[in-house]
């Protein structure tokens, strides 16, 4: 259950972003979640909730988009989707792959702000 | 009523665990200071296994630990027992090492006088694949206590992770565990992951390992 400290960081990196937006108000956090990221969504929802207690985000939402992941198939010579978890095979021609393109990250991409 | 506006921003959530790493990197680096990082299951023998690293490794170079838990003294008690200075990070409730409990843990110790740093994460195969702690070699353990399908179940970790290290090699057969299985259950989730194979008690790989 790492997805306190997670939604912390979360936390930390917007008001950083708000400060700089000098005034305003952020009713909602866009954020890109990678299948591979090792971050539960539903446990991250409920932790942001915790971690904006107190704190100007209070009452924000946390948007989630989940980032499907796309592997480097050897074989294929291109970026290809995989349906294969955990062993990571091309959705094309079945050849493993060791090479992941997307689907590892956890991005703050955007907020929506009033005033 | 004003419409709301969309604030564009590439910001990575753990960006500030990531600088503090990367600066970290750069210190040990600059420093001649080799780090590397434990990670596993609770009981799948990193202490044991860094308590005979620090014995035989602190014949000839200078090193030292850092072992996380959430509660006790008790691993670096007894990894102070190598003779090798040790220094217990107790997180509490939080289930994983972050850089910056590193960075404190570190404070008032000349990195500059080691050759080796080893960090002990928290017995943890989920959590501790998030946090980047700055070292130059992450290492999975897995023991022949545990099954073989280990890295189908936490496939993160062992992505996020340099090397496998197979432990307690000397019960295998004890037990009935497959070897070959679990090498290709890393593989198949990690294609070509160096691997080695040890038993701290019987010395067997210790020599393979002190070589890597």
């Amino acid at each position: 259950m790492h997805e306190l400290s997670i939604a912390l960081n979360i936390v930390d990196g917007v008001l950083e972003e708000l400060d700089r937006q000098k005034s305003g108000h952020v009713e909602v956090v866009h954020l890109r979640l990678g299948r591979l990221s090792g971050v539960d969504k539903d446990a991250l929802s409920f932790s942001y909730g915790v971690a904006c207690e107190g704190t100007p985000l209070a009452n924000s939402r946390l948007l989630i988009e989940d980032v499907e992941i796309a592997i480097f198939c050897p074989v294929c010579g291109v970026e290809r989707p995989t349906r294969s978890f955990p062993v990571l095979t091309c959705a094309d021609c079945g050849a493993a792959s060791e090479r992941v393109l997307r689907g590892e990250g956890l991005e703050i991409t955007a907020m929506e702000m009033v005033a | 009523m004003n419409e709301p506006r969309m604030v564009e921003l590439r910001r990575k959530v753990l960006k500030e665990n990531d600088l503090l790493a990367r600066r970290m990197r750069d210190r040990f680096q600059s420093a001649g200071t080799r780090v590397i990082s434990l990670v596993s299951s609770p009981g799948s023998g990193k202490t044991t296994l860094l308590e005979r690293s620090l014995t035989d490794l602190g014949r000839e170079h200078r090193v030292a630990a850092l072992v996380g838990d959430l509660a006790t003294e008790n691993d670096a008690a007894l990894l102070a027992r190598s003779g090798a200075p040790a220094k217990q990070i107790t997180t509490g409730t939080v289930c994983h090492l972050d850089a910056s409990m590193v960075e404190r843990a570190l404070d008032g110790w000349a990195i500059e006088d080691l050759d080796y740093l080893f960090i002990e994460n928290v017995g943890n195969l989920v959590c501790p694949s998030s946090f980047d702690l700055g070292e130059d070699l992450r290492l999975v353990l897995v023991s022949t206590t545990e099954g073989e399908d280990k890295p189908l179940k936490y496939p993160t970790i062992f992505n996020t992770a340099d090397v496998a290290v197979i432990t307690k090699l000397d019960v295998a057969k004890a037990v009935d565990f497959d070897v070959e299985l679990l090498i290709r259950n890393i593989h198949g989730v990690r294609p070509g992951m160096p691997i080695l194979k040890v038993s701290a008690r019987s010395g067997e790989g210790m020599e393979d390992w002190r070589n890597f």
